[in-house]
């Protein structure tokens, strides 16, 4: 089992979470190039070792976070929320 | 390599087994090969002897970091079908069928190939009309398909529970063609076949790194020296993005996922086909081994990763639903679990194509159903690396198809490559 410190509801199973994915595409403009959009949409770096990707607390609070986690050992470094200005409440209220 | 036939089985029988010769040569590495192909699973080894008897291409080297049969090849539930409908899949698939039927004579290896058949159950009409049209679809394309009414269904298999009232059983989409084989069997047998050919297998050989020269890749670092190749294929489902990295490709239209299989214990025979459990999207299949176990598996762990080992939350999904469908199977106890690392695409189908550099071949993204793909995916691999252009069949199987729009989606899930079944 990962355990995912949620910085609004404390340490859960990842059980409780859905896996997004990654959490580092820019989606270019409506008028990018179709070869953009491509990039954006299809092709993923699938990094081996740690990376910033989403998950969405659907059994919790419905909050969705930005983790940093090894795909090897499963480790996780940093828990975020999303949102950066609710990134900002979290850490204004520690 | 001493043939398998009766004479020989008896002559060995008479002599204390002391005369049969090694099934491969263990070489040490040449300095250059014609073809190399990166990976020694049942993809890379199938290339390799496809590359040798369809196309006389014999100074050929496969490269395995471990040993072969260590990775996927060995990690699978050993399903065998061709139940796809998307143009390209189901030609595919059909003839990777067609050479699982006489695998064991081509390879002279019994691969223990046993069409037991594959019932695919449903519980809703709504699912019946959908996979009525699927089946109707391969059998407009010559590929056997049946539905089984729920009578048929209870005189097969007795022991499913016709009694589950969130999902009651309405019947089955069956191929009778489909069935199983035993997976060590096959990695074996094409490696035998292949080094009778001439093609080196070299083991605990690792990929370090790429020497480019001229937009090509001239020469390959391992663990075992420099290599050089004509012509280099990719076969490491699981890892190619890193291999795509390490050749400095950029980026994939690839996730790596874990997906995890059981074996029980042996037990008495209880069932004589693969059975498939699908409701909503979620998703477990059983065979029963020649041995006796269980051999099961279901859905992916739902989370990228490379680790080659299961998590639990999804070790107890699979065990509610075999209790679910299977009841009798309650107290019977798990002997392994393990996980194989999937190259899960962004449309839940696979790569045989060329790739921006122009002696580099890819073989990849093979989701869930790498095993039964393996001797069609290695015939037309050769066929791509000998003639330099795709047949048919896998025209569309390529990197461009996404940008084009012809994404070849079975199950229309839409680029999340966790959600492709």
């Amino acid at each position: 089992m990962i355990r995912i410190n949620c910085p609004y509801c404390g340490e859960r199973d990842h059980s409780e979470f859905s896996y997004g994915g990654d959490a580092t595409i820019n989606y270019p403009s409506l008028d990018a190039s179709e070869k953009e959009w491509t990039e954006a949409i299809f092709f993923r770096k699938n990094i081996k070792g740690f990376q910033f990707e989403t998950w969405h607390h659907s059994n919790g609070c419905r909050m969705w976070l930005v983790v940093e986690r090894s795909t090897v050992t499963h480790e996780i470094k940093s828990v975020k929320p999303c949102h950066p200005n609710l990134q900002k409440v979290v850490e204004n209220n520690k | 390599m001493t043939k398998f036939n009766a004479w020989n089985l008896i002559k060995n029988g008479l002599n204390g087994q002391s005369y049969w010769t090694r099934q491969w040569r263990d070489p040490e590495p040449k300095s250059s090969y014609d073809v190399v192909i990166i990976g020694g699973g049942l993809h890379g080894l199938a290339t390799a002897y496809y590359l040798a008897k369809n196309h006389n291409i014999k100074n050929v080297a496969v490269l395995e970091k471990g040993w072969i049969g260590g990775g996927n090849a060995g990690r699978n539930t050993t399903i065998v079908r061709s139940n796809y409908m998307m143009p390209g899949n189901h030609e595919f698939y059909e003839h990777s069928l067609k050479l699982w039927e006489n695998l064991s004579h081509e390879l002279n290896y019994n691969v223990m190939f046993s069409q037991r058949a594959h019932v695919s159950l449903f519980h809703s009409p709504g699912a019946k009309d959908s996979v009525s049209r699927i089946y109707n679809i391969m059998r407009l394309h010559g590929t056997d398909a049946e539905l089984w009414d729920l009578k048929t269904l209870k005189k097969k298999i007795p022991h499913l529970n016709y009694h589950n009232s969130r999902f009651p059983i309405l019947g089955a989409a069956v191929q009778k063609r489909a069935g199983n084989a035993r997976h060590d069997a096959v990695a074996w047998g094409y490696a035998r076949a292949a080094d009778t050919l001439g093609v080196d297998i070299l083991q605990n050989c690792e990929v370090t790194g790429f020497t480019r020269k001229n937009g090509n890749i001239e020469s390959i670092q391992t663990s075992r020296g420099i290599i050089k190749g004509k012509k280099i294929g990719f076969a490491v489902a699981g890892n190619t993005s890193v291999l795509w990295q390490m050749a400095e490709l950029g980026n994939l239209p690839i996730e790596s996922h874990k997906l995890q299989a059981f074996v029980s214990e042996a037990v008495k025979p209880i069932l004589d086909q693969v059975v498939v459990y699908g409701v909503g999207g979620a998703h477990f299949y059983i065979s029963q081994s020649d041995k006796g176990s269980m051999v099961f598996g279901g859905d992916l762990d739902w989370y990228k990763s490379y680790a080659q080992r299961g998590n639990l939350p999804m070790v107890q999904d699979v065990a509610e639903a075999a209790m679910a469908i299977f009841p009798s199977l309650g107290r019977i106890r798990l002997l392994r679990h393990w996980a194989g690392v999937m190259d899960m695409t962004m449309d839940g189908s696979f790569f045989i194509c060329k790739t921006p550099i122009s002696n580099l071949y890819l073989n990849a993204g093979w989701n869930y159903g790498g095993f039964k793909a393996s001797p069609a995916s290695g015939w037309y691999f050769a066929d791509l690396i000998a003639n330099e252009s795709p047949h048919s069949y896998v025209q569309n199987h390529n990197l461009e198809r996404f940008e084009k729009g012809i994404n070849i989606d079975e199950r229309g899930a839409g680029p999340d490559p966790k959600l492709h079944g």
